[in-house]
C-alpha cells in the first residue's frame, strides 16, 4: 500500500450554524495545510467569529464535519481544542493585570510553575517576542501583552494557531516583528489561521485566503497575486468605495486646545501633558496613536466629561468652553458633535429604542423637546431621517440599539451627530470594527461635514483611515501630542517614529 | 440535561409573564403550606383571597391598604428606574406622618380648608427631607444610599416613638403612647360612608397617571431612565449625575411622605408608635412586581394589599400566625426574582451525545 498524500492539518466541510435570527455559517468549507499561513477575510457579520468559535470548541456547528489531520473529530470545548493542538490569540486579551506574566501563564495553561519562567524566556527569545516573566501585566504595553498571549499559546506547542485581528493594537514596527514571528512558526510546521480585515497585511503575510460573505464562502484566493480592490470585491461584492478628499479651504479656527494637562481617572490611564492643537473650519485633523496613550483622557477633555482648570483651555467656535459640561458644549453656537469610541453604553443606551437614542443628544439641536415635554412625533421623524440618510439596517426606529450590528449602530450614532450640523465634530475610532461598506459611508459623512465648513477632529488607530480623510495629522504618544504635518507630507515611517514618542524629526511643521 | 443560555434579546413576553408565574408559584407553595399546617386548602384559600372582598367594607379595606403601597411604589419606580436604590421608603413614610401630624397637632382648633392641604404638603416635605439625607451623603461623600436610607428607617421609627411617648403624648390619654386625636378639619374625607378608604386613593390613581406620563413623555423622566440604564451615556449626553440622584431620592421620599400623612390623617386619626405595618418595605416588592412601571405598580399594590388583609383574615378565621403575611410577600418576591432570570436566559435541552464526542476529540 502506498502512503496517501499528507492530509490537511484541518479540514472543515459543510459547516453550518444557525442562530435564531441569522444564519452565521452556511455550508462553509475550509482547509489548511501544515505550515500554511491562511487568511480568513470578511466584513463584520460575515461569519468569521462564529467559524473560529467552532474550530476552537466554543460553539458547536449544527451540521458539517471537522477533520483534524485526516481524522474526524468533535471539538466540544476549548480544552478539547487545546488537547488537539489548537491555540488561539484573541483580539481582546484575557490577562489578570495584577499578576505577573509567569503567574498568568501558569493560571491559563495549568503548567507547573516550577521552571516556567525559564521556559517563557526561552520560547519568547526563540521567536523574537522578548518578555520578562516576572513583570506585572499592568505595567506592560499593549504590544507586550499580546506577546504574553502568543507565548502562552506557544508553550503548549500548537500545530494550529488562530490569530484574531492581531494587529489592531500594534505599531507598524511591532506588526513587522509579529509577522517575522509568524513566518518562523509556519516554517517550523505550525499552521496559522489569520483573521483580519486589513487587506494589505493579508497580502503581505498569507499564502491563501478564504473569503466569507454573509456566512458563505464567496471565494478562495492567493492574496499575494490579488489587489486590495479584487479582495474587497470578494468580501463585499462590489468595488471598494473610495473617498477622494477634494482640496479644502480651511477657514477660521473652530476648536483650540491650549496646553491642556489632565490627570486620568483610570489608575492605569495616561495623563495628558501640555496638549495644544488648533482645528480650522473646513479641515479634518487626524490624531493617530495606539489606544492607551491618552486618547480617552483627551476625548473627555474635548467632550466636557472632564472639565479643564481654566475656561480658556478649550475654545469651541470661539467660546471659552473649558468649564462647560457636555450639554452646554453641544449648545454653543452651532455646537459640538461627539462620537465616542464605545457605542453601546456611551454613544447609545443599549436597551432603549433608536428613537430614544436619537433623543439622547438630539433633544436641543433638533428641537425634539418643548418645555418639559418630549415631542414623540418629532423624535420618531428625526430617528427615521437618520436611518434613511445613513442607510442604517433596522426594521424601524423602535428597534433597540443593542439589536443592531456594530457597524449599523455606528452609522446611526454618526448620523445623529452629523444631522445636528455641528460646528465642531470630534469622532473617536469612527470605523473601529465596522465593515468596509459602512466605513466608507462614515468617512464620506465626515468629509461632507468638512465641506460644509465644520472643524472635524478624528482620533483613530487606523493609519490608512487617517491618511485617507485627514488634511493634517499628528500623533498622541504617552499623553503628549506631536507637532502636526499636512497628510500629503507625512510618511508611515514618520508617524511610526512619533508613535514611539520621538518628536525630534518634525518635517513640515505647522502649529 | 438542560442548559441555561443567554437569549439574543431580552424576552418582552417573559417580562410580563414573570410576575404572573411568580404569583402562581406563590399560590402553589401557599397551598402546600396550608396542607402541611393541617388546614383544608380550599377553605384557607377562600379565607385568604376571596372572603376579604365579599363585603363593601372588605373592598374598602383592600383599597385602603393598597393606597399607601401604591404611593410608596410610585416613588420607588422613579428612583429604581434611575438606578438609585432607595430602600428607606418606610422611614420617609414615618417622617411624612410626623411632619403632617405635627401640623395637625400644632393647630388643634383650626377649621379652615387650608389645614388638610398644609398637612399633605408638610408630609411630602417631611419625606423629602428624610430622603435628602442619603442624597446629600451619596453626592457629597459617595456613601451607599441603600445602607443610609435603610438605617434611617430605624431612626425615624425611634423619633416617632419618642414624640408620642414624650412631647406629643396626649395629656388625657391615660399615659398611652399616642398623640391627641386630630381635629375634624385635619381628617381626610372618606370615599364612601361604609368604607374607611379616603380620597387619597383617588389622588394616588391620578398620580399613577402622572408618573406614567413623567417617565414616558417628559425630558426629565427620559434623562432619569438613561442615567439608570447607561451611566456613561448619561455623562456623554451631559445629564448631571448628582442632579439625577437628588431627583430620584426626593421624588421617592415625597411619595412615601404623602403615604405617611395620608395614614395618620385617614384611618388612624392620630400619631401612634407605629403608623405602618411595613408599607414602605412591601412597596419595594410592589415596584418590582409592577416591572418598574406606574400601571404595573397599581396592579402590584392591589395584589400586595390583598396579601395584607388576607393575612389578617387568615389569622382570625384559621388561627394562623401573623407571620403568614410576610411569608406570602417573601414567596412572591422570591419567585419573581427567580422567574426574572428567564427574561434574559432560556433553558435548552442539551443532547446527551455530547459526552462521548468529547472523549473522541481528546483521544
Amino acid at each position: 500500500m502506498t502512503a496517501p498524500p499528507a492530509p490537511p492539518r484541518l479540514l472543515l466541510s459543510g459547516i453550518s450554524k444557525r442562530y435564531p435570527s441569522v444564519v452565521a455559517n452556511d455550508d462553509v468549507h475550509l482547509d489548511i495545510a501544515p505550515g500554511e499561513i491562511h487568511a480568513v477575510l470578511g466584513e463584520n457579520g460575515a461569519g468569521k467569529s462564529t467559524l473560529m468559535k467552532i474550530i476552537y470548541g466554543v460553539t458547536r456547528p449544527d451540521s458539517g464535519e471537522i477533520r483534524w489531520e485526516g481524522k474526524r473529530v468533535h471539538i466540544d470545548s476549548p480544552a478539547a481544542a487545546r488537547a488537539l493542538g489548537i491555540g488561539m490569540v484573541f483580539q481582546h486579551f484575557s490577562l489578570f493585570e495584577t499578576l505577573t506574566v509567569s503567574e498568568n501563564v501558569a493560571l491559563a495553561t495549568g503548567l507547573p510553575s516550577a521552571g516556567l519562567s525559564e521556559r517563557i524566556r526561552e520560547v519568547s527569545n526563540r521567536y523574537g517576542l522578548p518578555i520578562d516573566p516576572e513583570r506585572l501585566v499592568h505595567s506592560l504595553s499593549v504590544g507586550e501583552r499580546q506577546r504574553v498571549e502568543i507565548v502562552r499559546c506557544l508553550l503548549q506547542s500548537p500545530r494550529l494557531l488562530i490569530m484574531d485581528e492581531p494587529t489592531s493594537v500594534l505599531t507598524p514596527q511591532a506588526v513587522r516583528q509579529l509577522f517575522a514571528t509568524l513566518r518562523q512558526l509556519a516554517a517550523e510546521g505550525c499552521s496559522i489561521l489569520y483573521i483580519s480585515h486589513k487587506l494589505d497585511e493579508i497580502r503581505e503575510l498569507c499564502e491563501r485566503a478564504t473569503v466569507l460573505r454573509q456566512g458563505r464562502v464567496s471565494g478562495e484566493a492567493d492574496p499575494r497575486v490579488e489587489s486590495n480592490d479584487s479582495l474587497a470585491r470578494l468580501m463585499i461584492g462590489s468595488e471598494l468605495p473610495s473617498c477622494p478628499l477634494p482640496p479644502g479651504t480651511p477657514g477660521e479656527v473652530r476648536l483650540k486646545l491650549d496646553a491642556v494637562s489632565a490627570k486620568s481617572e483610570d489608575p492605569f490611564g495616561t495623563a495628558l501633558d501640555g496638549v495644544s492643537l488648533e482645528v480650522k473650519g473646513g479641515e479634518i485633523f487626524g490624531i493617530a496613536g495606539i489606544s492607551g496613550n491618552g486618547q480617552q483622557e483627551l476625548l473627555r477633555v474635548l467632550s466636557g466629561e472632564t472639565l479643564s482648570e481654566k475656561a480658556g483651555d478649550v475654545r469651541i467656535a470661539g467660546v471659552e468652553a473649558g468649564r462647560l459640561g457636555p450639554a452646554a458644549r453641544r449648545a454653543l453656537g452651532l455646537g459640538l458633535g461627539f462620537v465616542p469610541e464605545e457605542r453601546l453604553g456611551r454613544g447609545a443606551v443599549p436597551a432603549l429604542s433608536l428613537a430614544d437614542n436619537a433623543l439622547l443628544t438630539g433633544a436641543r439641536g433638533a428641537g425634539l423637546t418643548k418645555g418639559p415635554w418630549i415631542l414623540r412625533g418629532k423624535v420618531n421623524a428625526f430617528a427615521r431621517e437618520i436611518i434613511a440618510r445613513f442607510r442604517v439596517k433596522t426594521p424601524d426606529e423602535t428597534a433597540a440599539a443593542q439589536s443592531l450590528s456594530g457597524g449599523n449602530l455606528q452609522k446611526f450614532i454618526i448620523g445623529r451627530e452629523v444631522l445636528l450640523s455641528p460646528a465642531v465634530m470630534v469622532a473617536a475610532q469612527p470605523t473601529w470594527g465596522v465593515d468596509v461598506g459602512a466605513a466608507a459611508l462614515i468617512r464620506g459623512a465626515l468629509v461632507d461635514l468638512r465641506a460644509k465648513g465644520a472643524a472635524v477632529l478624528v482620533i483613530s488607530e487606523e493609519l490608512d483611515e487617517l491618511f485617507e480623510i485627514c488634511d493634517r495629522i499628528a500623533v498622541l504618544a504617552d499623553g503628549r501630542l506631536s507637532p502636526s504635518v499636512p497628510t500629503r507630507d507625512a510618511s508611515v515611517e514618520l508617524i511610526g517614529r512619533w508613535m514611539s514618542g520621538d518628536f525630534t524629526e518634525v518635517g513640515h511643521v505647522q502649529a | 440535561m438542560f442548559k441555561l443560555e443567554a437569549r439574543p434579546a431580552p424576552s418582552a413576553l417573559m417580562r410580563v409573564a414573570s410576575p404572573l408565574f411568580a404569583a402562581l408559584a406563590m399560590a402553589l407553595t401557599g397551598a402546600l403550606l396550608f396542607w402541611a399546617l393541617g388546614q383544608p386548602v380550599g377553605k384557607a384559600f377562600y379565607a385568604f383571597f376571596v372572603q376579604p372582598l365579599t363585603t363593601a367594607y372588605g373592598v374598602g379595606e383592600w383599597l385602603l391598604k393598597a393606597t399607601p403601597l401604591l404611593l410608596c411604589a410610585l416613588g420607588l419606580v422613579i428612583a429604581y428606574r434611575a438606578n438609585v436604590w432607595n430602600i428607606g421608603a418606610e422611614g420617609q413614610l414615618v417622617m411624612g406622618a410626623i411632619a403632617g401630624g405635627g401640623v395637625a397637632l400644632a393647630f388643634p382648633d383650626a377649621s379652615g380648608p387650608w389645614l388638610l392641604p398644609a398637612m399633605l404638603a408638610a408630609g411630602v416635605l417631611g419625606g423629602m427631607a428624610w430622603a435628602a439625607v442619603p442624597a446629600f451623603l451619596r453626592t457629597r461623600f459617595h456613601t451607599n444610599e441603600i445602607l443610609v436610607s435603610l438605617m434611617l428607617v430605624y431612626v425615624a421609627g425611634l423619633l416617632l416613638r419618642y414624640l408620642v411617648g414624650g412631647p406629643w403624648r396626649d395629656p388625657d390619654g391615660f399615659n398611652f403612647p399616642q398623640s391627641r386625636m386630630f381635629g375634624e378639619a385635619a381628617v381626610l374625607p372618606l370615599l364612601h360612608p361604609e368604607m374607611r378608604v379616603t380620597v387619597v386613593a383617588l389622588l394616588a390613581l391620578l398620580l399613577t397617571g402622572g408618573v406614567w406620563l413623567f417617565l414616558a413623555r417628559t425630558w426629565l423622566g427620559f434623562r432619569l431612565t438613561v442615567a439608570g440604564q447607561a451611566p456613561a451615556a448619561a455623562l456623554y449626553a451631559g445629564f448631571g449625575q448628582k442632579r439625577n440622584v437628588w431627583i430620584a431620592l426626593l421624588a421617592s421620599g415625597g411619595f412615601a411622605g404623602l403615604a405617611g400623612v395620608a395614614e395618620v390623617a385617614g384611618p388612624l386619626g392620630q400619631l401612634q408608635p407605629s403608623v405602618s405595618p411595613g408599607y414602605g418595605f412591601a412597596a419595594i416588592i410592589v415596584a418590582f412586581v409592577g416591572r418598574l412601571s406606574a400601571p404595573g405598580a397599581l396592579l402590584g399594590a392591589l395584589l400586595m394589599s390583598l396579601l395584607f388583609i388576607g393575612g389578617e383574615t387568615a389569622q382570625m378565621e384559621l388561627g394562623l400566625p401573623a407571620a403568614i403575611t410576610g411569608l406570602f410577600q417573601g414567596l412572591l418576591l422570591f419567585y419573581l426574582l427567580a422567574a426574572d432570570l428567564f427574561v434574559n436566559y432560556r433553558l435548552r435541552r442539551v443532547s446527551p451525545a455530547a459526552t462521548p464526542a468529547l472523549k473522541e476529540a481528546t483521544r
